[in-house]
């Protein structure tokens, strides 16, 4: 398949993702923590072909989402995190013994993390940090391990299907 | 899931208890500054009182004012006009009650003060 056309409609299912899970209020309660689906297409990207591919449809999803959906301030917030997870997720994929739902864990909480250092760095607030951190480790770490566990479902599945 | 993802995912929980904890041990959150009120009568000193502690202080038998939450009001004043019972609540360093009639000023001061100037020039 010509890769610019795969590109392209990959980055529309991040962000129709991304659209879906704006209607799923899966993790009420707490500010900022989602399941974070699109990123089951970013983690999918990662293992089928590699880090650039992922990279770009992770940008252009989050441009997008966060021009329907959000304002500047999250678009900054999701750019750190996503940056920051894919970077981890990167590494970890080459690190044998790990699998794609360890590298996904690592991505949910480095996204995470990420985030809130942006977000602590704007504010002007360490505390926030210290306060809010544990949480978002603990919500990394949930998100992450379900949105591995559909990504090694998804490779499983279409083993042998994909290819730009 | 392999053998190393759950040293992950272990590592990763033992992280969040410690950022739970320690924060809590050394007793980051709550701790309010360390704010007095100083009270002063016809400009003599007349108490210091900590704003972490809640009371009720007579201030001779002119005024009384009460600290609670953090925050300072005065709750009674025998003078005619009451303005100082207007005047609060003061819970920031700087923050002054003053009840004219009785000379009783309420004046909140700490050690540190961030937005404090650095000099005066003069």
């Amino acid at each position: 398949m010509n890769r610019t056309a795969s590109m392209g409609l990959f980055s529309a299912v991040a962000i129709i993702l991304g659209y879906v899970e704006t209607l799923l209020p899966v993790f009420t309660g707490i500010p900022g923590v989602k399941l974070g689906l699109a990123n089951l297409v970013v983690v999918f990207l990662l293992y089928t072909f590699s880090w650039k591919e992922a990279a770009v449809v992770s940008v252009i999803r989050i441009i997008v989402i966060g021009f329907l959906f959000g304002n500047l301030f999250s678009i900054l917030f999701s750019l750190a995190g996503a940056g920051f997870s894919l970077a981890v997720m990167t590494g970890i994929k080459k690190i044998s013994g790990m699998s794609i739902v360890g590298a996904s864990i690592a991505g949910g909480v480095t996204h995470n993390l990420g985030q809130i250092l942006v977000a602590s760095v704007v504010l002007e607030n360490k505390n926030l940090l210290l306060y809010y951190f544990p949480v978002l480790l603990i919500a990394g770490l949930i998100t992450g391990f379900l949105i591995g566990l559909l990504s090694a479902e998804i490779l499983k599945r279409t083993a042998g299907r994909n290819r730009l | 899931m392999k053998k190393r993802d759950f040293v992950l995912v272990g590592a990763v929980l033992a992280a969040a208890l410690l950022c739970w904890l320690v924060p809590r041990a050394l007793g980051i959150f709550g701790r309010t500054q360390d704010t007095e009120l100083v009270i002063t009568v016809d400009g003599e000193e007349y108490g210091r009182y900590p704003l972490s502690e809640d009371q009720v202080i007579k201030i001779n038998e002119t005024n009384v004012c009460q600290i609670s939450n953090g925050e300072v009001n005065m709750t009674e004043a025998d003078c005619p006009d009451k303005l100082c019972m207007h005047q609060g609540p003061a819970r920031e360093q700087g923050q002054t009650i003053v009840c004219l009639p009785n000379k009783v000023v309420l004046e909140i001061t700490g050690e540190t003060q961030e937005n404090q100037a650095d000099s005066v020039a003069q």
